[in-house]
């Protein structure tokens, strides 16, 4: 049954509200003003009041419009149809492709994954950069945020992974996206040859604001079903800042108490709903989660990455193009490290990281205007050595080659002794002469 | 249609929803009531009063609720079902086993599925300890069955009030959790049918127990940081604050599998499923060394993850300790781990802001502290009817926002916990695990139980002192050569600064995925200090910094081969020998 109402009772931000009666929490509208339709989806429910988030925004809509309720959630197509395509924030086609109007309809946001019918990953996705492979291995059903500030290539490497990984299909869900970047993307999946198993959501910068809201949710729904029949997707989503963004002001248009910086006080649960969609199925697909989070004014513990941080298994920090090893973090590595990877990985990746600390500490001390030892020599050159080799976003090298040349960097600057390694590790590895 | 006659929604606001209920019915606050969406019924709890007007968290989604849809109450508080067949379970946060749900359900869970918490069918085997005529009281054992290598007692209805004859009591036999196995009455003349199951309101403390006794027996954890500098007492309580990333769920995963307790029960509180998974998946295939069964046998994991219903997270804690004080009551010794209890108040916060109540300091409300101090007190070491003991030893990890320990949670939980175990995120970046930071941590049980640690050494405490203080010299001395680089400092202070690395690196980190030096025994912790503690004492004599430097890393180099080696074994007395040949000669 569909009802229609024509009297908006109020317009805050870009929420409306109506009066109505028999209306589900959370169904679907439609709300057509002069100067154009949108949907629009109930967030409360106050007696016969009932409160709308329209996602085109309010801008132009009348008291006299029509709403229009549709009486079921927020729905995507879904089938091996959608494979190659590229849809808007609200799910229509911007391709030029045809309609998809007979696949069957998805709810989007639906209940979680049983934690029994989840199983342990055990997947290790190669990306052939070293920062990653060898110091943070990303393994398949990981949820893993790249925290960069603005004008970082997180773009470049979202991409670039996305390429490289083998996965069956790739989503990139696209949230206040310049339109540029959605180019370029595009042009980089084409060229790679991976636009046939790739769908893309792409809520430009010049779209309404609410609408971004809806983009990780339809391209997990989308995910989330794949992965149920069997396939290994690849989620890429840019930017959730921007989707936080959407979320407060809304909560503001609601006059929510805010928790912190005017964001609401359901900012995690309201990020962990999207990312906990990341999933190894007992006996099907899964899904991984590569998300951009740009961190306002550089600082991580502003509260969308902070709380994000809390919800992901890890993340990237991008800083001045590279990967940064202090932060960064994979959790799931040892799942792989030494399982499904080279014995040896785990120690070489704990030592190097702890000489390269050193490295920097030494730095600092000759910053500040100390002499140097012979030791701060070895320490500074240990340090250049593993930038060349191992950070600069120039190199591509798989996991075991950039192992032995782990080893060949310690021997290079260092004796044995210092460097924390078991002996039968060292006897087995170790160069010689 | 809608009849009048019922209790109608008349509010939907997230999981909250408000609820006009007919005249003259009478509701409890925290009862449980049943909103009905196209007939399913979901659970959902009272949470305020207000005339006519009832507002109640629902734990499940409430999309599809409508102005007019019926609610339906219990007359009931939220509570949890305690008897035998609770072992080895993984709970919701409302007490369903997932495993039986996903029988039937799937990948995903639906809403509105409320199966028993203990199975109805299964038969245990009943020895009565009591006799018809015998009288008794709430918390008494009426007889036991036997549940994996426990005693399972069972207990009278923690519910009761006042004392109770035993008119009937049914003999040995096998018998399920439904039957009757005893017919209690009172001096009015009241009987009460007695199983092996009762329920227990979720929020309120079980007290059914002659009185609390001061924690003083060491929790052996097997993690060096915590059992040598900051020990816990059985029957304590402990948090584990720290920035994410920073190692807390580790830390409790480890605890949880080789913590020395009878009973772990494992609350994942609004935290990533997959973190869950784990658990589930392995703790199955680990045996327990104390037990030689398989660790799981001893372990109840409590789940409601970060993407389930917001309200049931809230509950998920209550829950956990309600069990967890049950198997006190069977005179057990009970670690409850909890990740994260910030995730629990963050529940608080999301219904205070609904209810549009004055929010207090971030939003949290003002009963923040209180409602936190109520939970941690309701760990404790107790001394029974039977006067055995029981405890209940409760770990919350905190999840503070940005890092910052003076947020409301840190804060109001510092106030009422016995041990603080503060990550530090310098600590974590240089992947010194477990991240614990020695320089702010503490634990009032160190000096609580210097008389029961004083078993290790006579000296003990007086070394952990020791050492501790050392901590903070190499740390002082560390930050002046920051400043004034190695040249500033005399070669005293290096050695003293290279003293207390030493004691970080061999002693304070534990690498948690190497099979020997994941966990450490009481034996190991008191003869490998025992031997650390000589090198502090040692009085060193270098002639030159660079020497110092060289002999304490080949020295350092030494203590940490030893340490991955097994206890006692051949490579193990190797290394402590020539250890020993050195701290003889220096
Ligand atoms: N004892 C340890 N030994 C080795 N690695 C560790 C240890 N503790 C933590 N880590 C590393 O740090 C990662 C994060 O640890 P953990 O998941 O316990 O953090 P957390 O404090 O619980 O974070 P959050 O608050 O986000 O849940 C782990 O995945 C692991 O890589
Ligand atoms: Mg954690």
């Amino acid at each position: 049954m569909i009802i229609e109402y024509t009297r908006i009772t109020q317009i805050q931000g870009d929420i409306i509200s109506v009066v109505a009666s028999g209306i589900q929490y959370s169904e679907l509208a439609v709300v057509k003003s002069r100067m154009r339709t949108s949907l629009a989806q109930v967030i409360r429910l106050r007696g016969d009041e009932v409160f709308l988030q329209v996602f085109a925004g309010t801008r132009g809509v009348a008291t006299g419009d029509q709403v229009r309720f549709l009486g079921h959630p927020m729905r995507v197509p879904f089938g091996d149809a959608l494979l190659g395509r590229i849809f808007n924030g609200s799910g229509d086609p911007i391709d030029g492709g045809p309609e998809l109007k007979a696949l069957p309809r998805l709810d989007i946001g639906g209940p979680s994954v049983n934690p029994v019918m989840r199983v342990i990953p055990r997947g290790f996705i190669e990306t052939r950069v070293p920062m990653i492979d060898v110091f943070n291995p990303l393994v398949e059903s990981q949820k893993l945020p790249i925290f960069a500030a603005a004008g970082e290539p997180y773009n470049k490497l979202l991409a670039r992974i996305g390429m490289r990984a083998n996965a069956d299909v790739v989503i990139l869900g696209g949230i206040g996206l310049k339109y540029d970047e959605y180019l370029k993307f595009r042009r980089a999946f084409e060229e790679a040859g991976v636009l046939p198993r790739t769908i893309m959501f792409v809520h430009t910068a010049s779209d309404p604001v609410v609408e971004r809201l809806l983009v990780p949710d339809l391209a997990l729904a989308v995910a989330e079903q794949f992965g149920v029949n069997g396939k290994r997707v690849l989620v890429l989503l840019t930017d959730m800042t921007a989707f936080a963004d959407a979320m407060k002001e809304i909560a503001i248009s609601m006059d929510q108490v805010p928790s912190n910086l005017g964001y609401p006080g359901s900012l995690y649960s309201d990020l962990a709903s999207r990312y906990e969609k990341a999933v190894d199925f007992e006996g099907a697909g899964s899904i991984t989660i590569l998300a951009v989070t740009t961190m306002p004014g550089d600082d991580v513990t502003h509260p969308v990455p902070d709380n994000t941080g809390y919800i992901t298994e890890g993340q990237f920090y991008l800083r001045k193009g590279v990967i940064e090893p202090f932060g960064s973090l994979s959790r799931l590595k040892q799942l792989v490290i030494g399982k499904v990877t080279r014995l040896d990985h785990g120690h070489i990746m704990n030592s190097m990281i702890r000489l390269f600390a050193k490295s920097r500490e030494v730095e600092q001390k000759l910053a500040m205007g100390f002499d140097r030892t012979a030791d701060d020599e070895r320490y500074l050159r240990y340090g250049t050595l593993f930038y060349d080799r191992f950070m600069d976003m120039k190199v591509d090298m798989g996991l075991n080659e950039a192992l032995d040349l782990g080893w060949y960097t310690l021997a290079e600057c260092f004796h044995p002794d210092e460097v924390g390694i078991k002996q039968e590790l060292i006897d087995k590895h170790w160069p010689r002469g | 249609m809608t009849s009048t006659m019922d209790s109608r929604i008349v509010a939907v606001n997230g999981p909250l929803v408000t609820v006009e209920i007919v005249k003259a019915q009478e509701v409890m606050m925290n009862e449980v009531a049943y909103v009905l969406w196209n007939r399913v019924p979901l659970k959902s709890e009272v949470i305020r009063i207000r005339g006519r007007l009832v507002d109640m968290q629902v734990f499940e989604s409430t999309v599809g609720l409508k102005v007019g849809d019926r609610v339906d109450f219990a007359g009931s508080l939220l509570s949890a079902t305690l008897g035998p067949g609770m072992l080895g379970q993984i709970y919701d946060g409302l007490q369903n086993p997932l495993s039986e749900l996903d029988n039937d359900q799937g990948y995903f869970l639906r809403r509105g599925q409320y199966i028993s918490s203990l199975n109805q069918e299964k038969r245990w085997e009943f020895t009565p300890s009591v006799k018809t005529g015998d009288t008794v009281k709430a918390g008494y054992y009426l007889g036991s069955v036997p549940e994996g290598i426990f005693k399972h007692h069972i207990i009278v209805p923690l519910a009761l009030q006042g004392t109770w004859e035993v008119v009937d009591l049914i003999g040995q036999g096998s018998y399920t959790v439904t039957d009757r196995i005893a017919t209690l009455k009172n001096h009015e003349g009241l009987e009460v049918p007695v199983t092996m199951a009762q329920p227990w309101p979720v929020k309120l403390p079980v007290k059914a127990y002659k009185e609390r006794l001061l924690p003083n027996r060491q929790l052996l954890t097997q993690c060096r940081l915590i059992d040598i500098f900051f020990p816990l007492a059985e029957g304590g309580t402990a948090c584990i604050p720290g920035p994410f990333g920073a190692g807390k769920t580790v830390l409790q995963q480890i605890v949880s599998r080789y913590a020395e307790a009878d009973i772990v029960i494992i609350v994942a509180c609004g935290e990533r499923a997959g973190e869950v998974v784990e658990t589930i998946r392995e703790l199955p295939l680990l045996e327990d060394p104390q037990t030689g069964k398989s660790l799981m046998d001893r372990t109840v994991i409590i789940c409601n993850t970060s993407s389930m219903p917001v309200a049931a997270r809230e509950a998920s804690i209550y829950t956990g300790v309600t069990l967890g004080e049950y198997y006190r009551q069977i005179g057990l010794k009970v670690l409850l781990l909890a990740d994260s209890t910030s995730r629990w108040a963050q529940a608080l916060r999301e219904s205070s802001a609904r209810m549009e109540e004055i929010p207090g300091e971030e939003a949290f409300p003002a009963y923040l502290e209180s409602r936190l101090a109520a939970l941690y007190e309701r760990a404790g070491m107790v001394r029974l009817y039977n006067d055995s003991t029981g405890s209940l030893t409760l770990i919350g990890n905190v999840s503070p926002a940005g890092g910052n320990f003076e947020e409301p949670v840190t804060q109001n939980t510092l106030k009422v916990v016995g041990a603080f175990y503060g990550l530090s995120r310098s600590r974590s970046d240089q992947r010194r695990y477990p991240a614990i930071d020695p320089l702010i941590s503490w634990s009032l049980y160190l000096k609580q139980m210097r008389g029961s640690l004083g078993e290790r050494h006579p000296e003990w405490v007086s070394w952990v002192e020791e050492a501790q203080n050392l901590f903070i010299q190499g740390n002082e001395i560390h930050q002046m050569m920051l400043v004034v680089g190695e040249e500033g400092i005399g070669i005293e202070d290096l050695v003293t600064y290279l003293k207390a690395e030493m004691v970080d690196t061999v002693c304070l980190q534990q690498d948690s995925y190497d099979t020997v030096d994941r966990a450490t025994d009481r034996d190991r912790q008191i003869s490998d200090f025992t031997l650390l503690i000589r090198m502090v004492h040692y009085r060193f004599n270098f002639e030159t910094k660079r020497e110092a430097r060289q002999r304490m890393t080949h020295l350092q180099n030494l203590f940490f081969q030893m340490k991955y080696c097994q206890f006692q074994g051949e490579a193990y007395q190797k290394y402590r020998i020539e250890i020993e040949s050195i701290l003889v000669k220096g």
